[in-house]
């Protein structure tokens, strides 16, 4: 009995392996089995222009709203999609990492093997993208990230991995050029993350090169904490001027907050990660007067008939990044309408596009894959419990 | 390395350290208490330190306090303060009771090993956790500000802050309250007879299953003191936050003893400290690591804890 229930499994797992190179195969052969299916229920139009986008990033746990933000953009862009070309069938399936670095590799596992699925828009964060990358790439499914800003995802030389928005590269002088402008002594902290330490230290370095600003204190902070009282009392007994935080909104909300309960004064300055209302939700007034810097659209600098739009489908307002992936999420679809339903025609086609969104013009550097446009930086700050856009940054240097 | 920063912040660091570890140390009474008596770690104790702090939050609820109040002052904060208390005590306590019913009792009666039991706590732990997430989502959700955290006087160069005060203080009338109640009363001295040798004290007519409920209760309701004195400072639960203060009380009561009440208190109260000097010399990345050092080298001079588990152990 054990035997044979053994040996059927071995069958099966036999059986797998040959449907999966099946499937491997015929998926690089133009016609793959699952867009001939979908081409039946796209009923005939001209062309075959149904199939199905991956969104991959945090939609639950402690930084959920980034990757929401970017799931709703999708969604709005495929609503409009189909709206306009009733006779394809787009659909988005959600894979949710939590922004989990350890989460990533099965889910990214999920998505590869889901051979209905010819691109991704994300991951959303650069932990889980350098985990989840390889595995896109084995399985030649084409992805395009608008948030994850480290530079050293581009080096990997992925060539099924693009990126619509600028590195940390830039971001990360951005925020150490504009703490120079205010301040002398600076606090520089991160949370530890592939992201969080990788733009710290970029402001850290900037810090270093142009000797305008002294670092007081430099430290990783566990994220999952609820205390940092060591980190505050080397930040009060140095007394900076301006404290950077690499990472995400709930934990740098909830360092915020106990910076200021411990009566230091220092502006917090945050990145990309951290401009969302959780931010505000986490620090309370504490969140006064943050400086925050992103790469994309402040909230309140989104075009009006977009943030409409996005609130009728979804609910909710638009934040950061929403703009971002709905422009990628447009240049995919607009790559799907002109029959590239499967991974590799759809590669080919990202290798050539030029798609000029609301935020982003969705073009990338042949080789690299970076975005190829400039990028401008947007500063903006908390005032009256909101997130206010203060002015673009120009990076000198 | 910033050793300066240890010699210059020595007292700030210990009376943050001493916040943080009160909250240890009363969870890790829960450990230790029912260590004692079942010689069983109570892995799902986090998760009744889970379910205070969402006791604590749902009372402010309850009493119609938005997240974004502005802080309360005078008897106001008494009030809220005990009764949010008084809330999660209920749901902390009620929930260790429960898990005792259904993932121990049951095990204890069919004569499992203490594997099963092991077991049986992950997985009520685990189930705890995905039920909390379940119902009330995996997004953090946020504990008004009850009290102004006010500034009250400079001590050898410590802000002693208002909230800590209350959060220490709190904690170590606990301790001693609950120190009287196993060493003076006669439900302490049915726990202590329990944990000494449960067989004769079977014998002696004490009812061994109504000593284990009390140790569970009593557990429990130190579990939501500190829930409510958590929510008081870090302002925010989510379903796993149990996770990093159970391991650190954990480690607290086999610092201090395991099985032994004063011991957890002292474990709680030194790894809140040691914790903190560790990561202000070597980085916040480093706070762990420097707790768990200090237990292994205390626990390869002193196999028992600190105090040794003295619970069981016979007065002299």
């Amino acid at each position: 009995m054990a035997k044979t229930a053994r040996r059927s499994r071995q069958l099966m797992a036999v059986a797998g392996a040959a449907a999966v190179l099946l499937a491997a195969c015929s998926s690089s052969s133009k016609s793959s089995s699952s867009a001939a299916g979908s081409s039946a229920a796209a009923g005939g139009s001209s062309g075959n222009c149904s199939a199905t986008i991956g969104f991959f990033g945090a939609l639950t746990g402690d930084n959920a709203a980034l990757g929401i933000n970017e799931q709703d953009g999708i969604k709005l862009a495929i609503d409009q999609f189909q709206k306009a070309n009733a006779a394809c069938k787009v659909s988005l399936t959600p894979y949710d990492s939590a922004g989990d670095p350890a989460q990533a590799p099965a889910l990214a596992q999920k998505a590869a093997t889901d051979k209905s699925v010819i691109a991704i828009i994300g991951p959303a964060f650069s932990g889980e993208s350098k985990v989840a990358d390889p595995i896109f790439e084995s399985a030649t499914l084409p992805n395009v990230t608008v948030s994850a800003t480290n530079p050293s995802l581009g080096k990997n030389g992925w060539k099924y991995w693009h990126r619509a928005v600028g590195t940390d590269n830039s971001q990360g002088p951005a925020a150490a050029q504009y703490i120079e402008t205010f301040a002398k002594k600076a606090a520089v902290l991160d949370d530890g993350s592939e992201y969080g330490k990788g733009i710290a230290d970029i402001v850290r370095s900037t810090f270093k090169t142009d000797a305008k600003v002294t670092v007081t204190d430099s430290e990783s902070v566990d994220p999952k904490a609820t205390d940092f009282s060591s980190t505050v009392n080397n930040i009060k007994a140095n007394a900076p001027d301006a404290v950077f935080f690499g990472g995400y909104y709930q934990a740098g909300g909830i360092l915020a907050k106990q910076l200021a309960d411990a009566g230091i004064k220092a502006t917090f300055v945050g990145p990309d990660g951290v401009e969302d209302p959780g931010f505000i939700k986490a620090a309370g007034a504490a969140a006064e007067g943050a400086i925050l810097l992103a790469p994309g659209t402040p909230a309140d600098k989104i075009p009006a008939d977009f943030a409409t739009a996005y609130k009728t489908l979804n609910g909710q307002d638009p934040g950061l990044y929403s703009v971002e992936a709905y422009d990628a999420a447009n240049a995919v679809l607009s790559g799907i309408k002109a029959g590239n339903v499967t991974r590799d025609a759809m590669e080919t086609f990202l290798g050539t596009v030029d798609y000029k969104g609301l935020s982003v013009e969705v073009k990338f550097v042949s080789g690299t894959n970076e975005l190829a446009g400039a990028v401008t930086i947007w500063a903006s700050t908390v005032t009256g419990g909101k997130i206010v856009s203060k002015q673009p940054l120009t990076i000198t240097g | 390395m910033h050793f300066s920063n240890l010699i210059h912040q020595f007292w700030s660091l210990s009376f943050d350290g001493l916040n943080v570890g009160a909250i240890y140390a009363l969870i890790a009474l829960g450990y230790t208490l029912v260590y004692g008596v079942l010689r069983l770690i109570n892995f799902a104790h986090s998760e009744v330190f889970m379910v205070g702090t969402f006791g604590a939050l749902f009372a402010t609820q309850w009493m119609g306090i938005p997240p974004a109040a502005l802080p309360h002052r005078g008897l106001a904060i008494v009030v809220i303060l005990v009764g949010a208390g008084l809330v999660a005590m209920v749901f902390s306590g009620a929930t260790a009771l429960v898990l005792e019913r259904v993932a121990y009792r049951p095990l204890r009666r069919r004569g499992a090993s203490r594997l099963a039991a092991l077991i049986s706590a992950i997985g009520a732990s685990l189930f705890l956790q995905e039920l909390f997430a379940k119902w009330r989502g995996r997004n953090p959700e946020r504990f008004p500000r009850i009290m102004k955290k006010e500034h009250l006087a400079t001590v050898l160069k410590a802000d002693i802050r208002s909230d800590k005060v209350i959060i220490i203080v709190t904690a170590v009338v606990m301790m001693i309250a609950l120190d009287r109640f196993v060493n003076l009363t006669r439900l302490g001295r049915g726990i202590r007879a329990v944990a000494q040798d449960p067989e004769t004290a079977a014998l002696m007519g004490v009812n061994i299953d109504r000593v284990i409920t009390t140790t569970f209760l009593v557990g429990g309701l130190m579990a939501g003191v500190a829930g409510v004195l958590y929510m008081l400072y870090a302002e925010t639960t989510v379903y796993n936050v149990g996770f990093l203060p159970g391991i650190k009380a954990f480690t607290a009561a086999v610092l201090g003893g395991i099985g032994n009440l004063r011991g957890a208190l002292l474990g709680g109260l030194l790894l809140g400290v040691i914790e903190n000097y560790g990561g202000a010399v070597f980085g916040a990345q480093w706070k762990d690591v420097t707790a768990f050092v200090v237990l292994v080298v205390v626990l390869m001079f002193r196999p028992n804890g600190l105090l040794g588990e003295r619970l069981g152990r016979a007065r002299v």
